[in-house]
């Protein structure tokens, strides 16, 4: 299958945030929030809870007004002209929900009644797999069918960007990784996808370009490969060798971050590649280990790390 | 194999007339699928007329009542009954929840603005109250011979008016309840006092005069009054119909004043 792209009639990024600022009571929630989106990319904006993703996208989707700072969708406001953006903005919230004892085709026709230009939702099921669900209640369908069928209500008015906030909060592994697979989907149909998630990993495997965002300020924005050459300390590595080993030694391992050594353990922070030299120097010098664990940083780690290097 | 072709939607108005009727065609359905909005709309008001009519004693002429029977007074009372069910029982929680599941929000990123939800459910319960009413009017008249309303056009004005200030109140109350639940607990709050003003256990006209003229500035006291009067074949008088229309704006105003969309 191939698909043509018609040359968009206006240029440039499809969502421009620059210098967002908002407070709720006086505490400062997005503190000088800049980035773009660009046509057609997989835009993840990662954090904590409580970084101030949420309100960020919740400005972009009109559904809050920024104290300061200027927000275009595809060059319209999202708060002056509301009725526009929902054209071009399809959205998933957070926490949100349908009438219980509405069926999934009834959502489905219910949504594409109010756009001037839906998408046909038949295809539209089958590509989200809710065929086989299409007379079933939305108080009756699954985690992950639900977040299928918000994905699909987020695509119905054939918008040029979606925003999915936390897609995949509360979903098993496997529904997570199949929610992962349909966005990519999505990203391949053309949609420029804004993400927000907590996950390191969703965002790794899934963004073209990341903003790490904490305490309301965005504290690194760059590709996946960006921010893990950035941050040294993907991956935590420690031992108690069976006799000691030169500081000197340890020093020259690739992609080492820090060394500490607490009585005879050794404690290194660094990547995957430190990992495959660690245990290939212990082998070469027959030294024996114990308690050797590798660990993945966590994504407060990896902020700390970055906020430190910034 | 069609190109895609991907365009800016042109602005389309909110909220269109196909997307007004299908918001509606979905909320009748919904509606009809909660079997305890349809029992206690449509069932219950016209069977409470049915259980107090099977009282001998409601069905004799009384001379303490100018000549009518107590079952002919009870007709208007199931008929506020059949507005005040709906307004205030069924109407508050379903707009709550609409809150608090986060429907509105999510249709306030569509080009449909939420307040279409919220006008369709006021329709919905008001046409389905006004529905009852009809039964108990037609049931009272086949199985107790009661009189169907003299003067017709002032009993549906009264009526309408009725209606309209029950559904404010509706709002009003889903307007400060926090959650579906407490609309629910507000809602059965205000029924009751409601029901006593109505009449429901001492008509309108037989209570004390300090009380009654308090009642009487209640909306269901003076709906009460004016459906009483209409039945009879009189204008209603024109201080009921004020009383209900003040209500019926007073309350709207508070309830648009403080209606929180999430």
């Amino acid at each position: 299958m191939t698909t043509t792209r018609i040359p968009r009639t206006t240029r440039g990024p499809v969502i421009e945030v620059s210098e967002l600022h908002k407070a709720y009571g006086g505490r400062t929630v997005v503190d000088d929030v800049s980035f773009t989106v660009e046509e057609g990319e997989v835009f993840g904006i990662l954090g904590p809870n409580g970084a101030g993703k949420t309100t960020t996208v919740e400005c972009i989707e009109g559904l809050r007004v920024p104290d300061s700072g200027r927000i275009r969708v595809a060059g319209l406001d999202p708060v002056a002209d509301q009725t526009e953006v929902t054209h071009v903005l399809g959205v998933q919230l957070q926490e949100s929900a349908l009438q219980a004892k509405l069926t999934v085709r009834e959502a489905l026709e219910l949504y594409s009644s109010f756009y001037t230009r839906p998408l046909d939702w038949r295809p539209l099921a089958e590509r989200l797999g809710l065929t086989a669900k299409l007379t079933t209640r939305f108080g009756k369908l699954s985690g992950g069918q639900k977040q299928r069928l918000f994905i699909a209500l987020a695509l119905i008015g054939s918008p040029r960007v979606v925003v999915l906030d936390e897609l995949t909060t509360g979903l098993d592994p496997r529904a997570r990784r199949d929610t992962w697979s349909l966005i990519e989907d999505v990203r391949d149909s053309g949609v420029a996808v804004l993400l927000v998630t907590h996950f390191m990993e969703e965002a790794q495997r899934l963004c073209n370009r990341i903003a790490l965002i904490d305490k309301g300020k965005i504290s690194a924005l760059d590709t996946p490969a960006g921010l893990i050459g950035k941050s040294s300390t993907s991956t935590v590595i420690s031992f108690t060798p069976s006799q000691p080993i030169d500081q000197e030694i340890l020093a020259a391992l690739p992609g080492l971050a820090t060394i500490e050594r607490q009585d005879a353990r050794i404690t290194l922070r660094g990547t995957e590649e430190t990992v495959n030299a660690v245990i290939s120097l212990l082998a070469q010098a027959h030294i024996l280990t114990h308690q050797f664990r590798v660990t993945d940083a966590t994504l407060d780690d990896a902020f700390l790390d970055l906020t430190e290097a910034s | 194999m069609t190109d895609q072709v991907t365009t800016i939607a042109p602005p389309a108005p909110a909220g269109g007339p196909s997307a007004r009727s299908a918001v509606l065609r979905s909320e009748i359905r919904l509606y009809g699928r909660d079997i305890s909005n349809v029992l206690l709309s449509i069932v219950f008001p016209p069977l409470l007329l049915v259980i107090l009519g099977l009282v001998p004693s409601f069905r004799e002429v009384n001379p303490d009542l100018d000549g009518l029977r107590v079952i002919d007074l009870y007709v208007p009372v199931v008929v506020l009954i059949s507005l005040i069910t709906a307004a205030l029982l069924i109407f508050p929680p379903i707009l709550t929840s609409y809150r608090e599941l986060g429907i509105l929000r999510r249709m306030s990123t569509t080009p449909v603005r939420p307040s279409t939800l919220l006008f369709t459910q006021m329709w919905l319960n008001g046409v389905m109250a006004l529905v009852s009413a009809a039964l108990c009017l037609f049931v009272g008249w086949l199985a107790f011979d009661v009189a169907l309303p003299r003067q017709v056009f002032g009993y549906v004005l009264a009526l309408l008016l009725a209606g309209a200030a029950s559904l404010a109140i509706g709002a009003l109350v889903a307007a400060v309840a926090k959650a579906a639940r407490h609309a629910t607990g507000i809602g059965v709050a205000v029924y009751f006092p409601a029901l006593f003003c109505t009449g429901l256990w001492i008509p309108v006209r037989s209570m004390p005069e300090a009380l009654g003229d308090v009642v009487e500035f209640t909306p269901f006291g003076a709906a009460a009054n004016a459906l009483g009067q209409a039945a009879a074949g009189d204008w209603p008088d024109w201080r009921f119909l004020v009383v209900l229309a003040a209500w019926a704006v007073v309350t709207s105003a508070a309830a648009i004043r403080w209606f929180r969309w999430e």
